[in-house]
């Protein structure tokens, strides 16, 4: 559906995006995830027609963007990073005009008010002027604008950016309401959101596509080794090397002593699964088995690993945020 | 075309909501109420005189001295107010990130410009007809010569249209209202006082005595419908709407 063939584009010497390729499929919700300055808003830019590129381009339900701006342009719904507000007119004159100069007309652009109204829950406040909503009410609004002529394609410029965190999941589950009718693209800075709406992340940073996978994907990519927390309640002074004769084993990290016992972090080649011999080994030397969890990294681990081999940084020198441990299924 | 007409009503819809376009025609439409009063009042005051005196009357050309006056003066009133109406055009789509729905519509940039010429000069226009209503009235008291009436108001409407063509480049330049407005005072003004002043006879001053905007405004107002003047006011506002264009079309490349 959308498909960006290294897109490129310097302001002067400054150097925005460079080779950004990536695809989304037909009803799929992709994420673009990146610090500030990243480079989202210019590809979203870019791929709305808003701004030409400096190389390579892209191809929007079939239509080149560059080649054919018109009909990609009738496809597409954009919520830009600042919503494009009217101080002068009301909600419903507002979302009127939009409906007409995206292209429908007489009785379409009734029934597209109507629709849109409802599926934003902004009938109450249609006869309202825009400058006397609340933020998220303008935040919806510019949501509105975006979905208003149904477009395939909807590309969402940091939708919850500048909200409080009740507007935020109001938006997050409209947006979230909204795919599958419609393909999404929409960009943020905020790791937990791309996680919670979209199924697929782009990871850019300094105008670079660092990673493109799903989440578990992405995960595992950065994992060199298995990692298990193993708790027990009565450690020995032999269980680390105890622990590290095990086959499969590379490296035993006891964690500090604590009322209940003992936590040793235990990594393990990719690939080997080391539980049961784990558990057998506890219970043979009668440590007594607390807790024995899988730990996989969180995007946001992922996210910093990324982008800190990106720029040539070693991970292990910057301070890494607590790795986040789910239990076994 | 159909996208023109969307735009020109959105345009006029926000001027006959925003505050700008009342004070400016009220403004306009009082000075110039009281540039025809005063001067009829004065010519009337004038002929009774003559009458009173048993002077003979010369036939009076009720065109070059009652309405010639006001008209250009109205031309200098035009100059000043038509850049307050213009100026927000499209330097507050710019500022208010608005520059960005137009731009990702499916629409053209230039009919964007046209959708946002059109309904500024008809603000204009209706201004002008407004003031029409003095030469009725006259109707009653004596009779009026409607050629050069017509010839008059042919040539304001054509020079508002430049004017607001002007302006609305202007406002492309810049997303700050008050920095449109001074632009577009800076290109009127400087328009208007180019070729005054000199009389010899080069080519340089023949050029630019070309394109002296008030030497083809005076002869509209006088009466005269010559293609020259015609085609210079026609051509310029075109230049300047294409200029606009680019300077829409430009911020894509920036
Ligand atoms: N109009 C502009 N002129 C010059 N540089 C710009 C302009 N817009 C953005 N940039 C630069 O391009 C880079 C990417 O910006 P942007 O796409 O806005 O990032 P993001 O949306 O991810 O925060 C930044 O370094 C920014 O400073
Ligand atoms: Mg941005």
């Amino acid at each position: 559906m959308i498909e960006a063939i290294g897109l490129g584009k310097r302001y002067g010497p400054h150097v925005a995006i460079e080779d950004v390729s990536f695809a989304v499929q037909k009803g799929e919700v992709l994420a673009f995830l990146g610090p500030n300055g990243a480079g989202k808003t210019t590809t979203m830019r870019i791929l709305t027609g808003f701004m030409s590129a400096t190389a390579g381009t892209a191809r929007i339900a079939g239509f080149d963007i560059f080649d054919h701006p018109m009909e990609v342009k009738r496809r597409i719904g954009y919520l830009a990073e600042n919503p494009p507000l009217y101080r002068e007119m009301t909600v419903a004159e507002y979302l009127t005009f939009v409906a007409k100069i995206k292209g429908l007309s007489g009785r379409q652009v009734t029934v597209a008010l109507g629709d849109v109204l409802e599926k934003c829950a902004l009938g109450h406040v249609a006869k309202r002027l825009i400058p006397n909503l609340s933020r998220g009410y303008k935040q919806r609004v510019g949501l509105a604008q975006a979905l208003v002529h149904n477009p395939e394609v909807l590309i969402l410029d940091e939708p919850t950016t500048g909200l409080d965190p009740q507007q935020i999941i109001e938006i997050r589950q409209l947006i979230t309401s909204l795919a599958g009718g419609h393909t999404i693209i929409l960009s943020t800075h905020i790791l937990p959101e791309a996680t919670a709406i979209c199924q697929r992340v782009v990871i850019i940073n300094k105008g670079r596509v660092v990673a493109v996978d799903s989440q578990e994907h992405l995960s595992a990519r950065v994992r060199q080794t298995e990692q298990i927390s193993l708790g027990v309640r009565r450690p020995q002074p032999d269980t680390v090397s105890i622990l590290n004769t095990l086959t499969g084993v590379c490296r035993v990290t006891p964690k500090p002593m604590d009322d209940n016992g003992q936590v040793f972090i235990v990594e393990s080649e990719l690939g080997q699964d080391i539980r049961e011999a784990l558990s057998e080994t506890v219970y043979k030397n009668g440590w007594g088995l607390l807790e024995m969890r899988a730990i996989t990294l969180s995007l946001e681990d992922v996210f910093l690993h990324l982008t800190m081999q990106e720029t040539g940084l070693d991970p292990a020198h910057v301070e890494t945020p607590e790795p986040t441990e789910t239990p076994l299924a | 075309m159909r996208n023109i007409g969307i735009l020109v009503c959105k345009e006029l819809r926000t001027y006959f909501i925003s505050p700008i376009a009342y004070v400016v025609a009220a403004i306009f439409l009082a000075i110039s109420s009281y540039l025809f009063v005063s001067q009829a009042m004065y010519i009337s005051a004038l002929s009774m005189q003559m009458v009173r005196f048993q002077q003979e009357i010369p036939p009076l050309d009720i065109h070059q001295t009652v309405f010639l006056p006001p008209f250009l003066n109205m031309t200098i009133i035009l100059l000043l107010v038509l850049p307050l109406l213009t100026m927000r055009l499209i330097a507050e789509e710019a500022r208010g990130h608005t520059m960005e729905l137009l731009a990702t519509s499916p629409v053209r940039s230039i009919e964007l410009v046209m959708g946002k010429f059109l309904a500024a000069w008809l603000v204009v226009l209706i201004m002008l007809a407004i003031t029409l209503h003095w030469p009725l009235m006259l109707m009653s008291a004596t009779t009026i010569a409607w050629k050069p009436l017509f010839s008059s108001y042919l040539g304001l409407a054509l020079m508002s249209g430049l004017f607001v063509a002007i302006g609305l480049f202007a406002s492309s330049l810049t997303e700050n209202q008050i920095i449109a407005a001074v632009i577009s005072f800076g290109i009127l003004i400087g328009l208007w006082l180019t070729g005054s002043g000199s009389s010899d006879n080069s080519t340089y001053t023949s050029v630019i005595g070309y394109l002296s905007l008030s030497a083809h405004v005076e002869h509209f107002v006088r009466g005269l419908i010559d293609t020259r003047d015609l085609t210079y006011l026609i051509s310029m506002t075109v230049f300047a709407l294409f200029l606009t264009h680019l300077m829409v079309e430009s911020r894509r490349w920036k």
